[in-house]
C-alpha cells in the first residue's frame, strides 16, 4: 500500500460522507427513495465509464445488461425463490455471461459501428421482454413480487419496509462495487484500458492483445451494469421493457458526458443531477425532458468534461 | 544467417507495386538506416517488417525465426518494437505514466488486477532509469501532449526501450523537427545504440543525421532496392548520386 495521501483521498471522503450522511438531510431537499435511485443510476453510469471513460469505447446498448440484470432478479424472485441475494446473484450473473458470450461478436468493432451493434443487441433483449408475456409480463412489467427482507441467520434486515435500510443496503452494493472498479482502474492491468483509450496503436505494439482487452473491460463493465439493475428492480419491485430499451442506453451516456467521464466521479454527479432534475422538473412539467436536454446541450457545449471538469478546474485555481 | 534477414520482399496494392523485390541483412549490434526519396516505399517496407501489412511476397526473419503470419502485437513479444512518423504516445497521461504503461507489461503484468509489492520497488526504479536516459526527468510529470515535438519524440523512443527489444524500427525520428531537436534526437539514438548495443533500423529524411549514425545504408528507389553499403561508399555511389543525392549534396 502507497501511503494514505489525503489530497488524493479528498473527493472519494467527500462522496462517501454525502452517501453515509445522506438519510439525515436527504429530506429537506427531496426523499429517500430519491437517494437510493441517485445510488443504482449512479452505480449504472460508473460501471459504463469503465468502458466508456476508461477504456474509450462507446456503447449505446448497455441497458441491455441493466435490464438483464433488472429481469434476472425479478424473475428469481418471482419464480424461483423469494429471496433477495439470490435474486441479485442470479440477475448479476445473467448480465456478466450475456456480455461473455456477446463481446467476442463486438469487440473488433471500433467508433460508431460498436455503438450500432451493441444498440442492435440492446433491442434484442428488449422485443424478448416486450413480446414473451407469459414469463416477462409484456409491455406491462413484471409484477407479482417484492424484496424480501435479508436473513443472515444471526439477524435480519428488513429491507422490504423500511426505505433507510434499504437505502444502506444498497450503499454497500454500491461501495463494493466502487472500490473494485476504483482499484482495477489503478492496477497494471486497468493501465491497460487506459493506454487504450489514449492510443489503441501505440497500445497494439507494446505488445497487448488490444481486442482480449477490450472484451475483458466490457465484461466487467456489463457486470456492474447488470448488478445496477437488479438494484433496480428491487428498489421499485417492478420491472418492466424499458429498462432494456435504447433510450435507457443514451440516458446512461448523458449522465457519464454530462457529469464528465474522465473523472472517476463524474459519471456518479452525472446521475445525481439527471435523476434530480427528472425528479423535480416532471411534477411540474410533461416536457421536463426537454429541459433536460437543454443542460446536457449546455454541457456539451461549454463545459466539455463535464460537471467535475468544472469543479476541478475550479479546485485548481 | 543474419539477426534481421528479409530476403526478397514485396507489397502490391492491387496494381501498385509499392515495394519489389527488396532484400536486407541486418546483422546484431548494427545501425542501419533506410534512405530514399518521397514514395520509395520507406514506410511500405518497415510496415512489412513490423506485420502490420502482410508481404505478397518474400520472407522475414527474426533471429532464424519466420514472421509469416504472426501478428505485429506478437512480434513484440519477439522483440520488436518501433516508433511512427507521427509520434504515437499516450497524450492525456503523464511521461512518467507513458513509460510505467510498457514498463508493466514488460514485467509481465499486463492482466494483473493488482501490483505486487515485490515488485512496486523494481518497477519504480526502472522507470526512473528510464527517464534519466531519455532525458525526460524534468518533464516527468507533464502531459506527454503539451511536449515539444522532440521530447515527444524522445518519450516515445524511450517507451520502446522500455519494452527490452532486440530491435528498434525508427520511422523518420527527427522528421519536422528543428536543429537543436534534430540534434538532441540523434544523440539520444546514437547513445542506445552504442551503450546498449541496441539492433536498430531506421528511415530517416535528414541526411546529416543518416551519415553520422548508421553502420549502413539501404537506399530505396520507386520500391526497388538501388543501393547498399557504408555511408562512404554510398556517397562515392553515382547512381545514387544521380537518382538521389544529386539534389541535396
Amino acid at each position: 500500500m502507497e501511503n494514505f495521501d489525503l489530497k488524493k483521498q479528498t473527493p472519494n471522503l467527500i462522496v462517501m460522507a454525502l452517501l453515509v450522511t445522506l438519510p439525515l438531510w436527504i429530506n429537506y431537499v427531496s426523499y429517500t427513495q430519491l437517494g437510493t435511485q441517485v445510488v443504482v443510476m449512479g452505480l449504472a453510469a460508473m460501471a459504463l465509464n469503465f468502458l466508456l471513460g476508461y477504456t474509450g469505447v462507446l456503447s449505446f446498448g448497455h441497458a441491455a445488461y441493466f435490464g438483464l440484470g433488472a429481469y434476472g432478479a425479478a424473475m428469481t424472485i418471482r419464480y424461483i425463490e423469494p429471496s433477495t441475494g439470490l435474486g441479485v446473484i442470479v440477475g448479476t450473473l445473467a448480465g456478466m455471461l450475456a456480455a461473455m458470450l456477446i463481446g467476442p461478436m463486438i469487440v473488433r468493432l471500433r467508433g460508431v459501428y460498436f455503438a450500432m451493434v451493441t444498440i442492435a443487441f440492446g433491442q434484442v433483449f428488449y422485443f424478448i421482454a416486450f413480446r414473451w408475456n407469459t414469463v416477462t409480463g409484456g409491455d406491462d412489467g413484471l409484477t407479482g413480487w417484492k424484496r424480501m427482507p435479508l436473513d443472515f441467520g444471526f439477524a435480519k434486515l428488513d429491507i422490504q419496509r423500511d426505505p433507510t435500510t434499504f437505502y444502506y443496503f444498497v450503499l454497500v452494493i454500491f461501495v463494493i462495487a466502487v472500490a473494485i472498479m476504483g482499484l482495477l482502474l489503478r492496477s497494471p492491468f486497468g493501465r491497460t484500458l487506459i493506454a487504450i483509450r489514449e492510443n489503441e496503436r501505440r497500445t497494439r505494439f507494446m505488445g497487448i492483445n488490444v481486442n482480449l482487452h477490450i472484451w475483458m473491460s466490457w465484461v466487467i463493465s456489463c457486470t456492474f451494469m447488470a448488478l445496477a439493475g437488479s438494484m433496480s428492480a428491487l428498489l421499485n419491485n417492478f420491472v418492466d421493457p424499458r429498462a432494456f430499451f435504447w433510450r435507457q442506453s443514451g440516458v446512461f451516456v448523458i449522465m457519464c458526458v454530462m457529469g464528465g467521464m474522465r473523472s472517476f466521479w463524474g459519471p456518479m454527479m452525472g446521475a445525481a443531477i439527471y435523476v434530480w432534475l427528472q425528479d423535480y422538473l416532471s411534477s411540474a412539467t410533461p416536457n421536463w425532458q426537454s429541459f433536460v436536454g437543454l443542460v446536457f446541450v449546455v454541457v456539451v457545449l461549454f463545459f466539455p468534461r463535464g460537471v467535475m471538469g468544472i469543479i476541478r478546474r475550479k479546485a485548481t485555481e | 544467417m543474419s539477426f534481421l534477414s528479409i530476403e526478397n520482399v514485396s507489397k502490391h496494392f492491387g496494381s501498385l507495386i509499392a515495394v519489389d523485390g527488396v532484400s536486407m541483412n541486418v546483422e546484431r549490434g548494427e545501425l542501419r538506416a533506410v534512405i530514399g526519396p518521397n514514395g520509395a516505399g520507406k514506410t511500405t517496407f518497415f510496415n512489412l517488417i513490423t506485420g502490420m501489412l502482410s508481404l505478397t511476397k518474400g520472407r522475414v526473419t527474426l533471429d532464424g525465426q519466420d514472421l509469416a503470419g504472426i501478428d505485429p502485437s506478437k512480434r513484440v513479444s519477439l522483440g520488436m518494437a518501433r516508433t511512427f512518423q507521427i509520434t504515437e504516445i499516450f497524450p492525456d497521461l503523464t511521461v512518467r505514466e507513458n513509460i510505467r504503461i510498457p514498463v508493466e507489461i514488460q514485467a509481465g503484468l499486463r492482466m494483473s488486477p493488482r501490483m505486487p509489492k515485490a515488485m512496486e520497488a523494481p518497477i519504480r526504479q526502472r522507470i526512473e532509469q528510464l527517464l534519466e536516459e531519455g532525458g525526460l526527468t524534468k518533464i516527468a510529470g507533464r502531459l506527454a501532449g503539451e511536449l515539444s515535438h522532440g521530447d515527444q519524440r524522445a518519450t516515445e523512443i524511450m517507451m520502446s526501450l522500455a519494452l527490452k527489444p532486440r530491435l528498434l524500427l525508427l520511422d523518420e525520428p527527427t522528421a519536422g523537427m528543428g536543429d537543436d531537436e534534430t540534434y538532441a534526437v540523434a544523440r539520444l539514438i546514437r547513445r542506445i545504440h552504442q551503450e546498449e548495443k541496441m539492433t536498430i533500423v531506421l528511415i530517416e529524411h535528414d541526411m546529416r543525421v543518416v551519415f553520422n549514425l548508421a553502420d549502413r545504408i539501404t537506399v530505396l528507389a520507386e520500391g526497388r532496392p538501388l543501393a547498399e553499403g557504408t555511408p562512404q561508399e554510398i556517397t562515392q555511389n553515382a547512381t545514387v548520386q544521380a537518382a538521389y543525392l544529386g539534389g541535396e549534396a
